[in-house]
């Protein structure tokens, strides 16, 4: 009882507090421009972030999220009381709703120097709602010393890995680790494209309805079945630590991970795309990237804008700066990516290579919350359950048509 | 007048609190199932019952409910019967009462989150070092992934003896009050009569002088059941496998960009129904 009497005060103070301060902007131009981001892990981005923000001619107030930034961001939109700007994925509920503006304008200086698989993860309709800032990306990572002494090749095909990762299952050491759920949250997406599918394809159709599908997806069930899985490890895949621990010859994880690999293992590894299963795929990386949207509701919106083609089209060194300087990312603009030294050698130059060659956007903008839960399903009953991949792709399938039907018409 | 300006006075913060925090989004939930509302709690679109078709026609949302009542089926006697005898037990010591009682309840303030982590990372991870897996080890067993495997479905014993660690200690609680409220004069009268301390009292005096208790108990296991969401959320996070109905519901209307505002709530609906309409039947069978 206390407590809500208290939470009734505390909501009348911040009131009057927020009244008093809400003119705080500085210099005469009105309201400071609102920026989120993200919580990043690495030190130094936080600060980096302000600076850029200070240098720019009107007044920018930066907000760091730390904990639920996509549900914190989602219900800010909701209710009107969002930021300006903002950094997120793209979703296509957000276009058809109306949460944010088309950036066209915004890019159209610089379109042609984005790297094109991940400007689509940022396009609907062809129209570009986000600038990509940083890009993140999935790869296979391999001891060269555990192959070479179980006699093993880098593999390049779908099978000659389920091979490799049975040859290298000895003893305490398992073959690979994709996560503790057997690869169903990283895997699904890399096994259609091994065989040449996609989630959905350009014409808005259904891109895995195919028998191939229950072949790639299989393989992933024989990999569960054969044991030479690491599964239930304490870190998950996202994390290093099975990996650069021996706990396995090869890992799926992601390029934010090689300078804590490179600090454990020097020069004893390797880094490969996932690889093809047959003559009609092509290996594959999923990459992702945030970009800067502007949120629709704002009542600047063309001071927004602008702010947004400063920061990410025109200042390419605060661009460098936010990729190279703190973390391990790929710069989004092959401009910027092509000259860092940084990426010229080893295991980030073939990462770099990775990302022009072999890109899928990991979760297109029309790669909706109810087809990824469907589909998920599905792959975690054919690979923990041994579930009929026919059966089981043929309920995605149907779940995933009323879906588009639902978006495109 | 003065006494109705004072009771204003001291329930009407409160009632309004209530009513703003509690009964608007209850009221305003039962609106949203009945639109079209994606990305938006201020939908146009009005759906008629048509979310509530979808959500009865949708696979796992109907798979997750029936797992649910089926964890209900095991869970609720286990718990009940665990925490009552468990209350005998500590009832019935003479000295360090209050020590046990607190060590019995102590796991109940602990955080369901910080118990899940224990549970999935250090005592059932699936790697050779972790705690089942070295017990398995000194009786030569092979390491198992505990919340990974389906067959058998190990993860249900992770998350059972997480919860009974959790819960068993509040039940306990419940139990000793109520068996503190046992008038002494009905035990002596018994033995008076005849009747052995033991199983004959248990049965004829202690359970049904409990019958109150037992209900409440009852009850409140029955709606935890079905509203299970913390420690599955944390421990097994979104797979199709022992997935509670809130976990489903979760990223319908709100995890990763879901905001179907319309489908979570029929499916919030639902689920109030149905733990409306099997507490009450319940209440029938037990009070009758």
């Amino acid at each position: 009882m206390i407590s809500r009497r208290r939470l009734l005060s505390a909501g009348a103070a911040t009131a009057l507090l927020a009244a008093c301060g809400s003119n705080t902007g500085r210099g005469g131009g009105g309201q400071a421009l609102r920026q989120w981001y993200h919580a990043y892990g690495e030190p130094g981005v936080q600060q980096a972030v302000e600076r850029y923000a200070k240098s720019y001619i009107a007044p920018v107030e930066v907000q760091w999220n730390p904990g639920d930034y996509d549900s914190k961001l989602a219900t800010s939109l909701l209710s009107g009381t969002g930021p300006d700007v903002f950094e997120s994925t793209l979703q296509v509920s957000a276009v058809r709703s109306g949460q944010i503006v088309p950036l066209d304008d915004v890019i159209s200086a610089a379109k042609d120097d984005f790297t094109a698989s991940i400007l689509a993860g940022h396009t609907v309709d062809g129209h570009v709602y986000g600038v990509p800032q940083a890009v993140d990306m999935q790869m296979l990572f391999y001891r060269k010393s555990m192959l070479e002494k179980a006699g093993v090749q880098p593999p390049s095909t779908v099978d000659e890995l389920v091979d490799a990762a049975r040859k290298l299952t000895t003893g305490g050491v398992k073959g690979l680790f994709a996560g503790n759920d057997g690869g169903v949250e990283v895997l699904g997406g890399p096994a259609l494209w091994s065989a040449g599918l996609d989630y959905v394809t350009p014409d808005h159709k259904v891109g895995f309805d195919d028998p191939a599908a229950s072949s790639a997806l299989a393989k992933l069930r024989q990999l569960y079945e054969g044991g030479s899985l690491l599964l239930g490890s304490v870190k998950d895949w996202a994390e290093p630590d099975a990996f650069t621990q021996g706990l396995v010859a090869m890992q799926w994880t992601g390029l934010w991970t090689v300078p804590a690999v490179q600090k454990a293992l020097g020069d004893d590894f390797g880094v490969l795309p996932w690889p093809k299963l047959n003559a009609a795929g092509r290996p594959s990386v999923p990459v992702g990237a945030y970009g800067s949207m502007v949120n629709a509701k704002s009542p600047r919106v063309n001071d927004a804008k602008d702010f947004v083609r400063w920061l990410w089209v025109e200042q390419t060194d605060y661009q460098e700066d936010f990729n190279l300087s703190y973390g391990f990312h790929i710069p989004p603009r092959k401009s910027l990516s092509e000259k860092a030294d940084k990426l010229k050698s080893g295991a980030a130059a073939d990462a770099v290579k990775f990302v022009r060659d072999n890109a899928k956007p990991s979760n297109p903008p029309d790669w909706t919350s109810a087809m990824r839960t469907s589909f998920k399903d599905a792959v975690a009953r054919i690979v923990r359950d041994g579930a009929n991949p026919d059966q089981e792709l043929k309920t995605v399938v149907s779940k995933v048509n009323d879906e588009l039907k639902r978006i495109y018409g | 007048m003065r006494h109705a300006r004072a009771f204003w006075l001291f329930v009407g913060p409160f009632a309004l609190g209530l009513a703003v925090f509690v009964y608007l989004p209850i009221g305003w939930s039962v609106l949203l199932s009945f639109f079209d509302a994606r990305n938006t709690v201020t939908p146009s679109t009005f759906v008629g019952f048509d979310n509530y078709a979808d959500m009865l026609t949708d696979g796992p949302f109907l798979r997750s409910l029936g797992t649910f009542s089926l964890f209900a089926l095991f869970v609720v006697p286990l718990t009940f019967v665990l925490s009552l005898a468990l209350a005998l037990l500590v009832n019935g010591i003479r000295f360090m009462r209050a020590f046990f009682r607190s060590v019995f309840f102590l796991p109940f303030a602990c955080s369901y989150v910080v118990a899940s982590l224990v549970w999935k990372l250090s005592i059932f991870n699936g790697v050779r070092f972790g705690l089942a897996n070295t017990v398995l080890a000194w009786f030569g067993a092979d390491p198992v992934a505990w919340t990974v495997s389906t067959s058998p479905p190990w993860y249900w014993l992770v998350l059972v003896t997480l919860r009974l660690w959790l819960q068993l200690g509040f039940y306990l609680l419940l139990f000793i009050a109520g068996l503190q409220r046992i008038p002494q004069v009905l035990y002596e009268a018994a033995w008076v009569d005849g009747a052995r301390p033991g199983w004959q009292t248990l049965r004829f005096i202690t359970l049904p002088q409990l019958r109150t208790t037992s209900v409440a108990v009852l009850l409140l296991l029955l709606i935890g059941a079905y509203q299970a969401f913390d420690e599955f959320y944390n421990v097994l996070g979104n797979g199709p496998f022992g997935r509670p109905p809130l976990v489903y519901l979760y990223y319908t209307a709100l995890g990763s960009g879901g905001q179907d505002f319309g489908h979570g709530t029929a499916g919030a609906v639902i689920l109030s129904l149905l733990i409306a309409g099997v507490t009450l039947a319940q209440g029938r069978v037990f009070t009758r």
